[in-house]
């Protein structure tokens, strides 16, 4: 007894935002930009590149699955052990761009070990950070 | 019955049983000796303390010959959690960043 749709869960996030989407597809695509807002990579807006974010508490390692040029983006995002998709979106608007953005994937049962690690009760799940990390 | 937080904050709140527990993530399984070993209490200190945590579900016991292993449950933990609104809060930081960098690129 298992259902997809109700074990993952999503964010989504959406913001009208006031540049164009070439310019926002250039700040999605673009490493040395990408670096600025997200984490360093070595992404390429390639179908099938693997590559990785990677932070100061850790890596995402991710692979391209969807590049239309100033339109959709898409890789796969797995982190401790924590596997989803994130989706960029970029539609037109009067004001310039209405930018979206969804992960999915996760599974509730997934969820505990990224989390601990990075969110709660900073002091004591930033001392089990690491230890989550290997746990995997 | 007291809800899942209240069991878990209750447990952790404890300074020496928070250590033990963090020591069990940290390090991996350990024997009762050998957790005693690296805490400022006694060992029957420890071990109630274990039964504690075990109470709580953050941690299991294995026993092997006379030794008694105890690992870390990190699922236990999932109850503290709310995913999605924290993952959206690292997106929503990272949306004002991208404004902030769209900003710059114009200059």
């Amino acid at each position: 007894m298992s259902d997809t749709a109700t074990e993952t869960r999503a964010v989504v996030i959406e913001r009208e935002i006031s540049h164009p989407p070439e310019k926002i597809w250039r700040a999605l695509t673009q490493p040395h930009l990408i670096e600025e807002w997200l984490m360093k990579s070595d992404f390429k807006p390639v179908v099938g590149h693997g590559f990785n974010f990677r932070a100061d508490w850790g890596t995402v390692d991710c692979q391209v699955r969807t590049v239309e040029p100033n339109r959709t983006l898409s890789y796969t995002w797995a982190a401790h052990g924590l596997e989803s998709v994130v989706t960029w979106t970029l539609t037109p608007s009067s004001t310039g761009t209405h930018l979206r953005m969804e992960q999915t994937g996760f599974r509730p049962d997934q969820q505990q070990a990224y989390q601990g690690a990075k969110y709660g009760w900073p002091k004591f799940f930033a001392a089990l950070e690491q230890a989550l990390a290997r746990a995997d | 019955m007291p809800n899942a937080h209240e069991v878990l904050f209750r447990t952790l709140a404890d300074p020496t049983r928070r250590a033990l527990f963090e020591r069990l993530c940290r390090d991996g399984e350990q024997t009762v000796g050998a957790l005693t070993a690296g805490a400022k209490v006694s060992q029957p200190a420890v071990s109630k303390h274990l039964g504690v945590l075990k109470q709580a579900g953050l941690v299991r016991d294995r026993h092997e010959g006379r030794q008694t292993h105890y690992s870390a449950q990190l699922g236990a933990l999932a109850p503290l959690i709310d995913w999605t609104s924290q993952m959206a809060g690292f997106w929503q930081n990272r949306f004002d960043h991208l404004e902030d960098l769209l900003k710059r690129m114009d200059q």
